[in-house]
């Protein structure tokens, strides 16, 4: 009976399931091309810190399904427009990225700072250049937490009807199946792990050095 | 579309469903599930804290927590569980098991990493002056826990009260009442009105923890925490140096004396 149900089945849980990824992924990158600038200007400034981590804290407060029904009414889109869910889950990104972010970018030892002053850096280029890649351990594992949530969060958008793996947990539940529900949270669950992988090897390819200190 | 209107409207006010008992369920339900999640987790992350022993299990469910899709969760254990209660309970009880599941990890990595982190050179003063290790525990180490204890009890606060939300799908009381319903008659109106109320439920109850915060953890510990920041702060050109006249190569007061030695 399980084999009858994945055979009929199979195209249509692919299907979720790369929405499902899609949903999660590209808010995550979204997120973090927002949260680096952000973090940037709030670790220059003392007064611009707190106030930057403490709007980001409250956005985090609010319920991803008060968002998911309020955010169609400021965007102008329909609730069942996708858009809504990548946008919170952007949202959800950034007040999580920026400020792992802006401590990994005020980790960064001060003589490695001056180095590069002292070497004739610009402002930018210091940050591309030196800041950045020192703080990217510290942004990766902040990137993990982020991509690992938005799976979770995803699956709240089943409330309102759009399709990704919570689908499967709708269904089950109104037709009374145990085996959609068990599927759809097995395969959530290997999808964060993947995308943890993933994350966790573009961290270590992005930091050759640390492998060394880590062997040597 | 007319939101205002929807809360202005006296016949949302009073009655059955009304916003203040459904604001009420909410806060039942949170409230309940909340304080079974404190019951298990604090004298189980205390004792963790103390001994060591168990810590690997704590990060586990930390990190398999954030993993767990908590609205499948909740649908799986409505429907396994409630076939087997008779009563309008069927869904009450279930519920509130997986919200106490999902909040117990929080607060229990709150409560160890909080008397784990307590300023060691604190700990070493406590048992230089004669402290016994109980009342290191209880007169150093936990209240050094607080900062981190309640933040804990933040997360799973939030969590608690943005799954009760959810449970309105497997027929909760609360205010997903109005999301859920809203959806079901193409309402959008209510729906997007309950969500309003959410949000306020929940942004409330963060400002409520973050003002317990104020009152309940020492001054001493907010302020220690503070020097860290401005000391990295002032040692670039630009804005920051408007901070303080503090020069980068004295840090002052490092927030723990492991900087110190280091």
């Amino acid at each position: 009976m399980i084999g009858d149900w994945f055979a009929s089945n199979a195209a249509r849980i692919g299907e979720l399931t790369a929405w499902h990824a899609a949903l999660s992924v590209i808010p995550t990158v979204l997120g973090l091309v927002i949260a680096v600038p952000l973090a940037w200007w709030a670790s220059r400034s003392a007064r611009i810190y707190p106030l930057v981590v403490g709007a980001s804290g409250l956005l985090y407060t609010v319920p991803s399904i008060a968002l998911f029904v309020l955010l169609p009414q400021v965007l102008g889109t329909k609730i069942l427009d996708p858009l809504n869910v990548v946008v919170a889950l952007t949202l959800y990104s950034v007040a999580l990225l920026v400020r792992v972010v802006a401590d990994g970018l005020a980790s960064v030892p001060h003589d490695t700072v001056q180095a590069a002053t002292a070497m004739g850096y610009r402002p930018w280029q210091r940050l591309l250049l030196v800041e950045l890649p020192v703080a990217v351990p510290a942004i990766g594992g902040g990137l993990r937490v982020a991509v690992v949530s938005n799976v979770s969060i995803v699956t709240m958008a089943a409330l309102l009807g759009i399709p990704q793996l919570g689908s499967l947990f709708t269904e089950g539940f109104s037709l009374r199946l145990t085996l959609p529900i068990v599927v759809g949270i097995l395969l959530c669950l290997v999808l964060s792990v993947v995308l943890d992988v993933l994350v966790h090897a573009g961290t270590r390819a992005l930091t050759p050095w640390q492998q060394k200190l880590e062997t040597a | 579309m007319n939101i205002p209107g929807w809360f202005l409207d006296p016949a949302h006010w009073t009655g059955a469903d009304s916003i203040p008992v459904q604001v009420g369920y909410h806060l039942l339900y949170s409230g309940i599930a909340l304080l079974i999640a404190l019951a298990i987790a604090v004298p189980l992350g205390v004792y963790i804290g103390y001994t060591g022993r168990g810590e690997l299990l704590v990060a586990g469910a930390a990190n398999a927590l954030r993993a767990l899709p908590t609205f499948g969760l909740l649908v799986l254990v409505v429907m396994l569980v409630a076939p087997h209660i008779g009563s309008r309970l069927a869904f009450v009880g279930p519920t509130i098991v997986v919200l106490v599941l999902l909040a117990v990890p929080p607060i229990l990595s709150g409560t160890v990493a909080g008397i784990q982190g307590a300023d060691p050179g604190a700990v070493g003063a406590a048992r230089a002056t004669g402290y016994t290790r109980p009342q290191i525990l209880w007169h150093v180490q936990v209240p050094c826990a607080l900062p981190l204890f309640l933040s804990g009890v933040r997360n799973a606060t939030l969590q608690i009260v943005s799954t009760a939300t959810v449970a309105a799908y497997v027929s909760l009381n609360g205010l997903g009442r109005y999301i859920i319903d809203g959806r079901a008659s193409s309402d959008y109106t209510q729906m997007a009105a309950g969500a309003i109320l959410v949000a306020i439920v929940a942004l409330v109850l963060e400002l409520g923890f973050l003002g317990l915060g104020r009152v309940i953890v020492s001054p001493g510990l907010t302020r220690a925490a503070a020097p860290t920041f401005r000391r990295n702060r002032t040692a670039r050109p630009g804005p920051a140096s408007a901070v303080g006249p503090v020069s980068p190569a004295t840090p002052v007061s490092p927030s723990s004396p492991r900087e110190a030695t280091s």
